[in-house]
């Protein structure tokens, strides 16, 4: 009796809170086809904004812009974070648990102050501001997903593995190449669909290191907002909605085959 | 025999524990020996040495004559089957049995020969497209050995293959190994911390204890005559009786223990009379009889009796608390406990131990 | 020996990208941000080369260090409420079949991936004076005239729960999910009531994901001004705006660097000190 009961009570509470979270998402995407131009007031349904999302130039700029940005920085992030961490699951060095702390920071610091480092640093540096600053910018907080993600991997993966690949006749980089990178590759996929979605979700430290003409399309989103939402807005958040969609069921697909 | 393996003293420490104290051991070419010891005493930590998985802090491992000490695993002409098996989970059967030929670029056409023959060799002729997480325990098992000797080794290490295995696949699998190893005359270094299958397989057992070994011998020799009361125990459970010598005879001795006398064979030691020493004598080789002037033997109080394996296990005690198993076929059995009994030796059952170490 | 040098040796030279890359732009910079800290701005562009503390004196100027006590206190009740919807969440979530469970991540997950951004823009469309909240409190007589929710104290705490409660319940649920039930079923066998099983066992084991998550909540709500700015209008004003206006419309940068070296002390001696209490706290809890 008391158990059925628990289990009720909190199915309920599950359901609540997720439709909570769900409101406002669907929201955005019920008025994208709304034919008024007030986000408030229903006017019928259209498809009329994504008719005027398509003809935006400077719209498909920013996105095009999000979309290198986020695949440049993921994947740069992944072949380091991916090294790192397999190195130092294998050795103990002494080094590696302060640079784990340190390369672990961008995450662990608010955004701001990342944002004004890198914003005075490139500066210092003398660094054109544009994708250069972005990428390097995007890396450094795409890093501490894969590295993390990647080394718990590791840390379950048994060790006899590689040892009986060794044992079998492959050289150290051949056994990471046979059998440490294929069986971290969930962990590796699903750090770099992470890593995207985190860099494509940037507003605070891309402001920062940007330049004159290089929008990203939170960037984009962001003075909409401040300015005054067309429902043109909600069409294009709608379009990065299913795509998110699509990514989470693919990094949950990969993560799950173990 | 040609010495194909030999260890030199080789000390291996972890921390401040030190696992390995100097241990030397020399194998022969197609033998089948057995390290054996509980948990904790080493032997695996010697296998990863010789495989080259660890490297020793001190002594040197010499394969066919060369030093191979610091040479890497993949140098080396010796493979291991991993005690969980260690089957490549994102590959296939064929897939990791082909593994290290595919390293030594054998021809796609050999290599699919060569599988199949090793399949057939671990009969489990066209498994070669399964996962390994489609194999059961037992079918992994050969998958493991499969690969291990596809690349011909000079050697094949074993470390508790059988250890993940049920009882009756056990048996099964011991006597297949044993089949496997006179068809290929591969020399198999085999793990346990089973006496009984350590019995059973090996040529020679190398008893380990806490970092060095405290028998190697064959498994006849380490049965009958055990070198110390840690190897008639271990081996085979046998009882461990003090006493006194009271006088020679040929090469046995006579020794006064609580309740009467024994005779124990000396094994040349050098021993005389008065000495302090101690004999190990086996359960099978006890006579337990009625306290009546008709019998012989040790004085003792039956404390209790268990049956398993055809055997049945009765427990006495002797006037000074020593505790004696005997063990006799059948379940049938007159004494009960508190039964007062002699037991009697049959002949030439027991043998003195730890004579070099001091009593 | 040699061997374990070797391995060393290439463990190393895997890891260095990731070295040079940590020290030459997280480590560096930030180095760089605590120097820039103690210098002076020049009138007109760029920083004077001289040793000055003065821009961390102003910091202790009552409109400064106001903005802080504000932005800390909104951190602070952005976590309790964090921590009080996403715990039940974390652990509710553990405990379902494994079918539900795959099926509750996923759902959790997919928010949790999409723009943070559009999520609030949902909220504006929610708060806004005669938008749907209103419409729907009115629509059932609960209220009468429009609540002009949006722009408010409330709206910022909504929407930073909003954004920051899928950290907490990730970290929860990875803890919950480890959790053995079996050690609670003893509890409950060996006379323990549900709460103080849950108490004893459960929590306690769970201590870590709640602790992570705390930490995962606090640090960015002390930074996320963004959602101030976007749910608060000018109303609520947070150390993240200060350093955002000083560095890119005052100039100042010296002074943001000041800011940031405050608010980066001020985020680290709280974790410090929480984790020192909870710490006390578990040790009390073994007796």
């Amino acid at each position: 009796m008391a158990k059925k009961r628990g289990i009720s009570f909190s199915g309920i509470y599950l359901t609540l809170i997720l439709i909570i979270m769900y409101v406002p998402i669907v929201l955005v995407v019920i008025f994208s086809f709304n034919e008024s131009k007030i986000s408030s007031l229903w006017g019928g349904f259209s498809l009329n904004w994504y008719g005027e999302l398509f003809r935006d130039r400077s719209m498909f700029e920013a996105l095009r812009n999000s979309v290198v940005l986020g695949l440049l920085s993921s994947f740069s992030a992944a072949v380091i974070g991916t090294l790192a961490a397999t190195g130092l699951t294998r050795y103990k060095l002494k080094s590696g648990k302060v640079m784990e702390y340190f390369a672990t920071l961008p995450i662990m610091i608010p955004e701001i102050i990342m944002g004004m480092v890198f914003l005075t640093f490139f500066s210092l540096l003398g660094l054109p501001f544009g994708m250069v600053t972005l990428v390097i910018a995007h890396t450094s907080f795409c890093i501490p997903y894969v590295f993390l993600m990647v080394k718990a991997r590791l840390a379950g993966l048994d060790k006899s593995y590689v040892e009986a690949a060794r044992d079998l006749g492959a050289s150290e980089l051949r056994a990471f190449y046979d059998i440490t990178m294929p069986l971290a590759m969930p962990a590796i996929v699903s750090g770099m669909l992470l890593s995207f979605a985190m860099s494509f979700d940037d507003v605070i430290i891309s402001v920062f290191v940007t330049g004159v003409n290089t929008n990203t399309l939170p960037m984009k989103i962001y003075s909409q907002i401040k300015t005054g939402v067309t429902p043109k807005t909600n069409a294009l958040c709608a379009l990065i909605f299913v795509v998110t969609i699509f990514l989470c069921a693919l990094s949950m697909r990969i993560s799950k085959k173990k | 025999m040609e010495a194909l393996l030999q260890l030199e003293g080789i000390e291996k420490r972890f921390g401040d524990t030190e696992v390995l104290e100097g241990i030397n051991l020399t194998v022969g070419k197609g033998e089948f020996i057995t390290l054996l010891g509980s948990s904790g005493c080493g032997k695996t930590t010697t296998l990863r040495i010789i495989a080259g998985l660890e490297v020793p802090d001190g002594g040197r491992v010499y394969l066919s004559g060369k030093d191979v000490t610091n040479l890497a695993p993949d140098k080396r002409d010796v493979n291991m089957v991993f005690q969980n098996y260690a089957l490549f989970p994102h590959m296939n059967v064929a897939e990791n049995i082909a593994y290290s030929l595919r390293l030594k670029k054998v021809s796609k056409a050999d290599i699919k020969t060569t599988v199949k023959d090793a399949l057939d060799l671990v009969q489990l002729p066209g498994y070669e497209s399964r996962m390994p997480n489609e194999l059961s325990g037992g079918q992994r098992q050969r998958v493991a050995i499969a690969r291990a000797v596809v690349n011909k080794p000079k050697i094949l290490l074993l470390d508790e293959p059988l250890g993940a295995l049920d009882l009756q696949l056990r048996r099964q699998m011991q006597k297949e190994l044993k089949r496997l190893q006179t068809a290929l005359g591969i020399t198999f270094i085999y793990i346990t911390h089973d006496q009984e299958e350590a019995l059973d397989m090996s040529d020679r057992i190398a008893l380990m204890r806490n970092g060095h070994f405290e028998q190697i011998a064959s498994a006849e020799e380490i049965y009958n005559r055990p070198k110390t009361t840690y190897a008639a125990q271990f081996v085979g459970g046998a009882n461990i009786i003090k006493g006194t010598v009271k006088y020679l005879k040929s090469e046995n001795a006579v020794i006064e223990v609580s309740g009467g006398e024994i005779e124990a064979k000396t094994r040349g030691a050098q021993i005389k009379e008065g000495d302090r020493v101690t004999a190990a004598i086996r359960g099978e080789n006890l006579e337990i009889n009625p306290a009546s002037e008709t019998y012989s033997g040790l004085a003792a109080t039956v404390t209790d009796k268990s049956f398993s394996g055809g055997m049945l296990r009765i427990t006495a005690r002797l006037a000074d608390n020593t505790e004696i198993t005997c063990h006799r076929q059948g379940i049938d059995c007159q004494y009960a406990a508190g039964d007062n009994v002699k037991l009697a030796l049959k002949d030439a059952g027991a043998v003195l131990v730890d004579l070099e170490g001091g009593i | 020996m040699k061997v374990k040098n070797r391995a060393a040796k290439s463990s190393l030279l895997m890891a260095m990208p990731m070295y040079v890359f940590t020290i030459l732009f997280t480590f560096g910079p930030l180095i760089y941000m605590f120097a820039l800290s103690f210098m002076r701005r020049q009138a007109t562009w760029g920083v004077i080369n001289e040793f000055y503390a003065g821009n961390y004196l102003r910091i202790l100027e009552p409109v400064f260090s106001g903005v802080f006590a504000e932005s800390f206190k909104l951190a602070l009740i952005t976590t309790f409420f964090v921590t009080l919807f996403g715990y039940p969440f974390g652990y509710f979530m553990a405990k379902l079949p494994p079918k539900h469970k795959n099926r509750a991540m996923l759902l959790m997950i997919v928010p949790f991936w999409t723009n943070s951004l559009m999520r609030l823009y949902g909220w504006i469309i929610i708060f806004r004076s005669n938008g749907i909240l209103d419409s729907v409190l009115i629509a059932l007589h609960l209220s009468e005239k429009p609540l002009r929710l949006l722009y408010t104290y409330p709206a910022v705490v909504v929407g930073m729960v909003y954004v920051l409660l899928p950290f907490m319940i990730y970290s929860v649920y990875s803890s919950a999910e480890k959790l053995d039930w079996s050690l609670v079923e003893a509890a409950r066998d060996l006379g323990a009531s549900k709460t103080y099983a849950f108490l004893t066992i459960s929590l306690r084991l769970t201590m870590p994901g709640l602790l992570s998550g705390i930490i995962l909540t606090f640090i960015p709500s002390m930074g996320l001004y963004f959602i101030a700015d976007i749910l608060g209008g000018n109303k609520v004003a947070l150390v993240g705006s200060i350093i955002q206006e000083q560095l890119l419309r005052a100039r100042d940068w010296p002074f943001a660097a000041a800011l940031s070296v405050a608010l980066m002390a001020a985020t680290s001696l709280t974790l410090y000190l929480y984790r020192r209490i909870t710490r006390s706290e578990d040790l009390e809890g073994l007796v």
